[in-house]
């Protein structure tokens, strides 16, 4: 059985069919990458899973469970975490009172202390400034804590939305490598990303999105070297 | 340009006749509130004028000199001019007394001349002010205001007890000379003293030593603590009935404070109409303690209490809930409503034969405790006292728990609280619960200090000055509020003379606050350095 299952959704912004009709599925242990252009429908699809949206058609399906019935802070406690885009850091409470709510689900004081020291050994900037406010890091290090925060809700399910957003590359690798030691660590990741070509150089699988719509679904591997891929979303003649 | 704007600003205040008004308390000396209003007023001006001017000491003297002069000469044609043209016509304020006290009671022309003198005094004073170093310069500014303060608030030294060590240093009204210099020097003093510690202080940890922190830090927290409980504990003995009323309206809204503090401060939900659930509180007091007609249980005090604050707890929740999807502007305005629905209610005739409408309910019993009756400002002075015990620490206590994270998440960002697995709907309604009980308990113990009351006790501007009082201690602090408090119901309630021009002042304090210091007069560590590092452009 697949971890998450999404089956003929569909999601609206008022009258607007943001997403018509989207299928995809996400194994135990994968990475999974939506790639597509602006407004492709790629955070609504993030937002429809973690149930910031309702979708007014169709089954989000997490191990066997519907999580549409669900309100989006209970979905948090069934193991699905998101790393918003934009960072969402909470920009006026510090580092370590942002990775403290990112446990808030949690009442094991011991695995959450375990939890953070993991946080801090990923991410040493972190743990440096871990009593500074959060709204004055730089931008990598609010992706990181992002990241982090997530993480210590102890996810299965890692969605994270176009972590790459404004960082120079050399932190947009960073953050890279560190997604690929997350899923190593056990964690299945379904990952958003503009940047279509780092998305499927540490991705399983990828699903090309277009106005609302999967246009294509194969492996990493297959979708970078296809014609249409190749010409639309990586830039290459 | 400079001197006229200063003349004008000076002017204005005459017209709105704050300075006839302020001109009957004196302060230092001769010199009344009045004389200093003015001098506050243009001298700000100048001031500023000065600091930005980039030429040389002499020059900039001459200048602000000159510019104060014009000044003076702008305030002083309006009673010079008053001879022959009749002023009153226009400005409704004018008067021959207000002529008198800005001519220094003296001749028509002779009153010009001195004023011009006296501006071109001041302007020069300013600029000469401005000449020696940030810090000297401070220094004075921060002395002077210290001592207008204390002459202004003179007469409370008085009204103590214990007011007889004072009198080698006060006039009738006011300080005099000695006292004046008295309290400048130890203000310099102190400043400097301050100043000297903060040097050392640096000067140990750039040296790579250790910061010299008190051997046992605990042990000296605890011994400021207990001095300040003494001195909360004996304070009414020393300040006598009247100042220890004041207190105890300081202390009222110390507790509303608190509570509205855990809903804007730490939740970051705009309420306007935090007055309704003070005003709950106090009626449902009133009600169930009233030996008048409309007392409906005569319970006593201690029994009625904690319905008091039941009924508060449950009108936050009542309001919460509707509210639960609005934020900033909206929620800002459907409290207001809220508060002005329980206003108007409580006016109507509709619930006139139980509430008794604008004749309000009297006859409300004051607190049995133990054998004796609480019925003097000083013996509410300790039960306020002890509810702001209960309320500091309970808001302290929520701030550090799990729920105080959830509301400040929830502040900072709703959809992201969410996704921490945060319950929007539980920790909004608990934020505006909080809130409102420690409402209720602040309005149930007012019902029973004033002994009756009236819905006119309870308009809107309740709940402006709790939230302005917030925002002047610094929102989310908890000793912020006492300290905004004490700024904001505390001396307006000493300084009567502003009671007409207390909305004008309360523009202008805000003003100032958020522009000199936004994150308030004691604000949380964090904020703080937040707020300082935006500036610093890091």
């Amino acid at each position: 059985m697949a971890m998450l299952e999404l089956h003929d959704v569909h999601s609206f912004y008022g009258n607007i069919e943001a997403l018509k009709g989207i299928s995809l599925t996400v194994e135990q242990g994968e990475i999974v990458t939506l790639i597509g252009a602006n407004g492709a429908g790629k955070t609504t699809t993030l937002r429809t899973i973690t149930g910031l949206i309702k979708p007014r058609q169709g089954t989000v399906v997490l191990e066997g469970e519907d999580l549409t019935k669900f309100r989006p802070h209970e979905i948090v406690y069934k193991g699905v975490s998101m790393v918003p885009e934009g960072r969402g850091i909470f920009a006026r409470l510090t580092v370590a009172e942002n990775l403290d709510l990112g446990a808030y689900i949690r009442n094991d004081k011991e695995g959450i202390k375990a939890d953070l020291e993991r946080v801090y050994a990923l991410f040493p900037r972190l743990k440096e400034r871990r009593n500074q406010v959060a709204g004055t890091l730089s931008g990598g290090e609010q992706q990181m804590l992002a990241i982090g925060r997530a993480l210590m809700a102890r996810p299965r399910l890692l969605l994270l939305d176009e972590p790459s957003m404004g960082l120079a590359p050399v932190l947009v690798e960073l953050i890279f490598d560190t997604i690929v030691d997350i899923n190593k660590q056990g964690t299945t990741v379904l990952l958003v990303e503009q940047n279509a070509l780092m998305a499927l150089s540490i991705a399983h699988r990828g699903y090309v999105l277009r106005t609302g719509e999967i246009a294509l679904a194969d492996t990493a591997e297959n979708l970078r070297t296809n014609e249409m891929v190749q010409k639309t979303y990586l830039g290459m003649e | 340009m400079a001197g006229l704007l200063a003349g004008a600003v000076a002017l204005y205040f005459t017209l709105v006749g704050m300075v006839q008004a302020f001109s009957k308390r004196a302060v230092v000396a001769s010199l009344s509130l009045g004389h200093i209003t003015l001098l506050l007023a243009a001298g700000t001006v100048l001031y500023v004028f000065a600091l930005r001017d980039r030429t040389s000491g002499p020059g900039r003297l001459l200048q602000t000199a000159f510019a104060g002069g014009l000044g003076g000469l702008l305030l002083g044609l309006y009673p010079y001019l008053g001879q022959w043209v009749d002023f009153h016509y226009m400005f409704v304020r004018t008067s021959p007394e207000l002529y008198a006290l800005l001519r220094f009671g003296l001749s028509p022309t002779a009153g010009l001349v001195l004023m011009v003198v006296a501006g071109a005094a001041l302007g020069a004073l300013l600029a000469a002010l401005t000449l020696p170093g940030r810090f000297w310069r401070n220094a004075i500014i921060e002395a002077s205001l210290v001592t207008i303060t204390v002459g202004m608030l003179s007469d409370l030294f008085k009204g103590m007890t214990i007011g007889g060590i004072f009198t080698p240093f006060l006039n009738a009204e006011g300080l005099n000379y000695i006292g004046a210099v008295l309290v400048f020097g130890l203000t310099i003093a102190y400043v400097v003293f301050a100043r000297r510690r903060r040097e050392q202080r640096a000067a140990l940890e750039a040296s790579g030593e250790a910061p010299k922190t008190p051997a046992q830090p605990d042990t000296r927290r605890w011994m400021v603590a207990g001095v300040l409980v003494i001195v909360l504990l004996a304070l009414p003995a020393v300040l006598g009935s009247y100042l220890s009323h004041v207190l105890n309206m300081v202390g009222l809204y110390v507790i509303m404070g608190l509570g509205l503090n855990i809903v804007v401060g730490y939740a970051g939900l705009l309420d306007l109409g935090y007055v309704a659930f003070f005003a709950l509180g106090a009626y449902t007091m009133g009600l169930l303690t009233s030996t008048g007609p409309l007392g409906i249980a005569h319970f006593t005090f201690w029994e009625a209490l904690p319905f008091s604050i039941v009924v508060a707890l449950i009108a936050g929740i009542l309001l919460g809930i509707p509210v639960l999807r609005m934020r900033g502007d909206y929620l800002a305005i459907v409290t207001l409503g809220f508060g002005e629905i329980i206003r108007i209610l409580a006016l109507s005739n509709w619930l006139k034969p139980f509430i008794g409408g604008a004749q309000g309910i009297l006859l409300i019993k004051k607190p049995p405790f133990g054998p004796w009756t609480l019925t003097t400002p000083i013996h509410f002075y300790y039960l306020i006292l002890a509810g702001i015990g209960v309320a500091f620490f309970v808001a302290y206590r929520l701030r550090e728990s799990r729920l105080g994270r959830a509301w400040m998440a929830m502040r900072e960002d709703e959809d992201v609280a969410e996704a921490m697995g945060i319950d929007l709907v539980t920790t909004k309604l608990t934020a505006f619960a909080f809130g409102a009980s420690f409402s209720g308990l602040s309005g149930a113990i007012f019902a029973s200090y004033v002994g009756s009351i009236f819905p006119h006790s309870f308009n809107l501007l309740i709940s402006i000055n709790v939230l302005s009082l917030i925002i002047v201690g610094g929102v989310g602090s908890l000793p912020g509020v006492v300290v905004g408090s004490l700024a904001l119901v505390g001396l307006p309630e000493l300084l009567r003379e502003f009671a007409e021009y207390r909305m004008l002042m309360y523009g202008l304090a805000l003003i100032a606050m958020m522009l000199l210091k936004p994150e308030g007069f004691w604000p949380e560590p964090i904020r703080k350095r937040e707020l300082r590092v935006e500036e610093s452009g890091d």
